[in-house]
């Protein structure tokens, strides 16, 4: 129904209410960008849809009066409840669901949290923060073995050791301290706790509950899924929990192999080789790229693997599919059988002692109700635009409902979800905000660091060539910086992808000592908008690492000169 | 330096900083130094056309270069411009590109290995009649690293066909494996035998499952690790004969396992054992027994044993007190010149436990008490099964003591660990018919001890006045408890 109508409607409006569209929009055309067009046409299209005679509003979609806009659909939506409950509710209380609830709070709405699971989600129970404790003890430990460079030092170390379950119940303290946190600052401001698997039954309206328990149902103005996702399980993959394991498992540390193969070389792979070698484990790393580490930047995955891998206990398959991996029974080993990527011949069979499955996560998006309200998944992901609203099976969006983080799959990132949380409640409570995810940084804790923000070298060359501006690289070694020289850790690199003609900043990656940390003054520059050509005048203390990035701002050759004026000059 | 080479980094170094914004602009198209080039280009041309690749500066306080890697390989074409090598300066990483067209005949400075600045680190060759010559060039160049180098790549056309010439033939010495069984080896053994240059093919995998482990690769090596494999504190045992499986003499390289006889590499520990005992075949050593009688050491026993003191300590005791009015049998010889007389007297015990042998040391053992003593040593004892004795803990002795007593051994003969005076058997005491001065029978417990020294310092009289002392104060264990 909604389609004739839109149809009817297009044929004399599209082309000027378009335009307005993109008028308002922030951004400059591009490839990616054109996906956020059929959005935004959609979203005007299916406004258009409401009613003939509310034309004018939805012509005035960014203006401030956006309550019209809800109260309309209200009427349009059949019978949906006249109050609610909660202003807003969010199923899953994940890093996403914790950002965007912390922020409802601040923003005065009435909020809910489901969870049917532990508070925290992935990133707190079984992701990002147990594996910084593990990686914390490897980091420590390849310190310590490293003669040489305790030598360096003038340290004398004799022989280090660890216990397994120390270093287990480290990560196991460490990730149910966190998630205290995070419940108890949930509880603090007043954020109830629903707990019980969320179903969405209709419109506006939840159910949950615990197995075997009634289901309660409750509604709510706005609606976000922050369902989160599962270690992805490539078929073939038997995984017992010991010997074949995925992330989940690996956290715990119940047990050290003495080789172990790794498939995938992302962050989860690579943290785990960092981590499983300086136990004392041998690594095996298959992955189905021709690269190892694909997702970096290519000159970055180059050095890191030169330093990450090839000195380390590691080998490494490429370009082959652990197309069948068995546990390890009867006796036997783990045996793992590789076929060629491409060609899918049988290439090779490993026999091993453990299998760390790392080949990505699935967006856990499974019972969630979403064929109630037409919404189709793809590979389990949940269609949203660039303001995180849900798309249903025929292109329209669905009102008052959101969906973050990993079930969505725009980046897979705790911080990404939350951000994309704060943008979906800024939008709510009536400013709206599209997220730059360009600006998003991302972090490898391996030792040393990998942290990146915004566009790789090839990625900003072929946006270079399609949108015909020229692409520069500027590159700064930790072999010249005077803080990574004294702690005698000078393999590094960072690297800059800028714009000569305006000094806009398109990507940086760093490699280094403490890379995730310093990645912060280049993510916020991106967001931010700043120009190499300002942030060079920046100051940096000194001896700093931070130090590497203002060499990097500095070696950087922009055309434009400094936009804004540096601000005057203040007498102390 | 760099000036001579044939390479040119594309990048301008200042000392301070390494920046590459111009990392991707075309090669500098002014060369400084271009006469002195041409210079040695004639030069070259007179003799042959193989140039050297040399080590550049690629910063001026850069005095060594480590090679990164080779991007390209023996025989490779290249051209003029074209990214050679990685080089590690003290400053940064960077590509090295080759200023002729040629071809990479042999590489000098393998991968991993540091050069100085102007060292040659290659044979750049013109042609490919030329690529024999170079690797011959190389080869003279660098002993047996060159050799290696040419071995990597089959010599289109070398003058002497030599059948390779690779490693010590251990091929007969393989049994013949069930079938054509698949080589596993895990990736620290495989990167091992690169860098050993063992053949992986021919080492025995005696790992889970059959596997090629890094021992097996370091034993086919013929080298003891360097490193502890785990990360655990693996002491290095000093070694005695003493109550432990005897570690099986090297067997020569030569002779052939039996079918169906299984290999099995040396741990650390074994390993250790092993180094020690072929090293104490340097010292020239002599031994001397003594039977001393026990009752009144047994009786003493008897009584301090529910305090918790054991007979090793009893015997430690009254070990260090003889020590200390021979200094001469506490001392060593470190040099083969001079008399090292120890200030302390701590006693060495060997010890077997699991596959291995080690030696806690009681440190100060006349000096304890003998209560202090026994604690002394039950701490030691749990601390070396838990493979947690400190360095300090096991090779501080300055005499040994081995005990095989207990199990009815009545006399055995010590291995002189090195680096010690003097070591000490000791058999079983066994009830023995003895006849007094007077030609009276009785039966006394007597036990043999039997004390290995190194000839250098200790001599027969000094062993034997100090062996009537220690059978002094054991017939008369008193004093031991004082």
């Amino acid at each position: 129904m909604q389609s004739s109508f839109s149809l009817s409607c297009s044929q004399a409006t599209t082309v000027p209410r378009s335009n307005y569209t993109f008028d308002s929009l922030p951004f400059a055309p591009s490839k990616p960008i054109n996906l956020r067009f059929c959005g935004l046409r959609r979203e005007a299209l299916g406004f258009s849809s409401l009613s003939r005679s509310h034309f004018r509003r939805g012509l005035q979609l960014h203006t401030p009066t956006r309550s019209k806009r809800i109260s309309a659909s209200l009427v349009d939506n059949g019978s949906p409840p006249k109050s609610f409950d909660y202003d807003l509710i969010i199923i899953g209380a994940g890093v996403g669901g914790h950002g965007a609830a912390l922020h409802a709070v601040e923003k005065g709405l009435k909020t809910a949290i489901i969870e049917g699971d532990v508070v925290g989600g992935t990133c707190v129970n079984r992701g990002c923060v147990p594996s910084k404790a593990l990686l914390a003890v490897s980091g420590r430990m390849r310190e310590l073995q490293s003669e040489h460079h305790m030598k360096a030092l003038g340290l004398q170390v004799s022989a280090a050791g660890y216990d397994r379950q120390g270093v287990a119940d480290h990560a196991n303290n460490l990730a149910s301290k966190i998630r205290n946190n995070l419940t108890n600052s949930l509880k603090a401001l007043g954020v109830d706790i629903l707990t019980g698997v969320g179903t969405i039954l209709g419109p506006q309206k939840v159910k949950y509950g615990k197995a075997g328990f009634p289901d309660n149902i409750v509604t709510a103005k706005d609606i976000i899924i922050a369902t989160g996702s599962v270690p992805f399980v490539p078929k073939g993959v038997e995984v017992d929990g010991k010997t074949v394991i995925t992330s989940d498992h690996a956290l715990k540390l119940e047990f050290v192999p003495d080789w172990i193969v790794i498939v995938g070389s992302g962050y989860i792979g690579l943290e785990f080789s960092d981590v499983y070698t300086a136990l004392g484990s041998e690594v095996t790393f298959v992955e189905a790229l021709d690269q190892l580490m694909p997702g970096f930047d290519p000159e970055i995955g180059k050095l890191a693997q030169r330093v990450l891998i090839n000195p380390r206990k590691i080998d490494y398959h490429t370009g082959v599919f652990a197309s069948k991996i068995t546990p390890a029974k009867d006796g036997k080993p783990v045996t793992i059988e590789l076929i060629d990527a491409k060609t899918k011949e049988q290439k090779d069979t490993l026999e091993v002692d453990a299998a760390l499955i790392a080949t990505g996560r699935a967006p856990f998006t499974n019972g969630l109700g979403l064929e109630n309200i037409n919404v189709v998944t793809q590979r389990g992901f949940v269609p949203v635009d660039e303001r995180m609203r849900v798309i249903d099976a025929d292109g329209n969006l669905v009102p008052h409902l959101y969906c973050i983080g990993d079930a969505n799959g725009k980046m897979m990132l705790a911080h990404a979800a939350s951000a994309q949380g704060i943008s979906v409640v800024e939008q709510i409570t009536g400013r709206d905000h599209v997220l730059n995810h360009l600006s998003i940084p991302a972090a490898c804790f391996t030792h040393p660091e990998i942290s990146m923000v915004g566009l790789t070298e090839p990625q900003a060359r072929e946006k270079g060539e399609t949108e015909a501006f020229e692409v520069s690289v500027a590159k700064t070694s930790f072999k010249a910086n005077t803080k990574a020289l004294a702690e005698n850790e000078g393999e590094g690199l960072a690297k800059l992808i800028y714009r000569p003609d305006t000094g806009e900043i398109l990507g940086v990656h760093i490699f280094g000592l403490h890379a995730a940390d310093l990645i912060h003054e280049a993510s916020n520059a991106i967001a931010l908008g700043t120009r190499i050509q300002d942030i060079k005048f920046a100051v940096h203390a000194h001896p700093t690492l931070s130090e590497v990035l203002d060499e990097l701002f500095k070696s950087a050759k922009v055309e434009a000169h400094v936009s804004s004026q540096v601000s005057e000059p203040v007498a102390v | 330096m760099a000036s001579s080479s044939p390479f040119l980094s594309k990048i301008p170094i200042s000392n301070k900083t390494i920046s590459f914004t111009s990392s991707l602009s075309p090669l500098p198209s002014t060369f400084p130094f271009k006469s002195v080039r041409h210079h040695r280009r004639n030069a070259l041309r007179v003799q042959s056309k193989i140039r050297e690749i040399f080590m550049p500066a690629l910063s001026s306080t850069m005095t060594e270069g480590k090679i990164v890697s080779w991007i390209k390989s023996e025989g490779d074409v290249l051209s003029k411009g074209e990214s050679v090598v990685v080089v590690e300066s003290d400053k940064a990483d960077m590509d090295v590109e080759t200023f002729y067209d040629g071809i990479l005949a042999a590489i000098v400075v393998p991968e991993g290995e540091t050069a100085p600045v102007g060292a040659p680190i290659g044979l750049l060759a013109e042609t490919e009649d030329e690529i024999a010559e170079a690797k011959a060039k190389a080869n003279s160049k660098t002993g047996s690293t060159g050799s290696e180098a040419v071995a990597s790549t089959p010599p289109p056309a070398t003058s002497a066909p030599a059948p390779a010439i690779s490693q010590p033939a251990a091929a007969p010495a393989i049994p013949a494996v069930e079938g054509p069984r698949k080589i596993v080896a895990t990736p620290y053994a495989k990167k091992l035998a690169k860098q050993h240059k063992v053949d992986i093919n021919k080492v025995v995998g005696k790992g889970p499952f059959g596997r090629i482990t890094p021992a097996d690769v370091e034993a086919a090596a013929g080298i003891t690790p360097s490193k502890p494999v785990a990360p655990k504190p693996t002491p290095v045992a000093a070694a005695a004969a003493a109550p432990s499986p005897p570690a099986k003499p090297a067997a020569t390289p030569s002779a052939p396992p039996l079918p169906g006889s299984t290999v099995v590499p040396f741990t650390t520990m074994q390993a250790a054992v092993s180094k020690n005992m072929v090293d104490s075949l340097s010292v020239p050593t002599f031994r001397v027994g003594y039977p001393v009688t026990t009752d009144a050491l047994d009786v003493l026993y008897e009584k301090v044993k529910p305090k918790g003191v054991t007979m090793t300590a009893l015997l430690a005791k009254a070990a260090a007190m003889a020590l200390v009015q021979h200094p001469v049998v506490n001392a060593s010889c470190k040099d083969g010149k001079s008399f090292t007389y120890n200030s302390n007297v701590n006693i060495a015990v060997a010890v077997a436990i699991n596959g291995g042998l080690i030696t806690p040391v009681l440190q100060n053992a006349d000096k304890l008490d003998l209560y202090l003593l026994s604690q002394k040593w039950k701490e030691l004892v749990e601390k070396a099964r838990a493979k947690q004795l400190q360095p300090h803990e096991y090779n501080s002795g300055t005499f040994t003591l081995s005990n095989l007593g207990m199990f009815g051994v009545d006399r055995f003969d010590a291995i002189l660990p090195p680096g010690q005076g003097a070591i000490m058997a000791v058999g079983a005491s066994k009830p023995t018919v003895v006849a007094d001065a007077d030609g009276f029978f009785c039966v006394k417990s007597k036990m043999l001890v039997n004390v290995t020294a190194d000839h250098r310092t200790v001599y027969g009289a000094d062993l034997a006045a100090f062996l009537q002392t220690f059978a002094k104060i054991v017939e008369n264990p008193e004093s031991l408890t004082l």
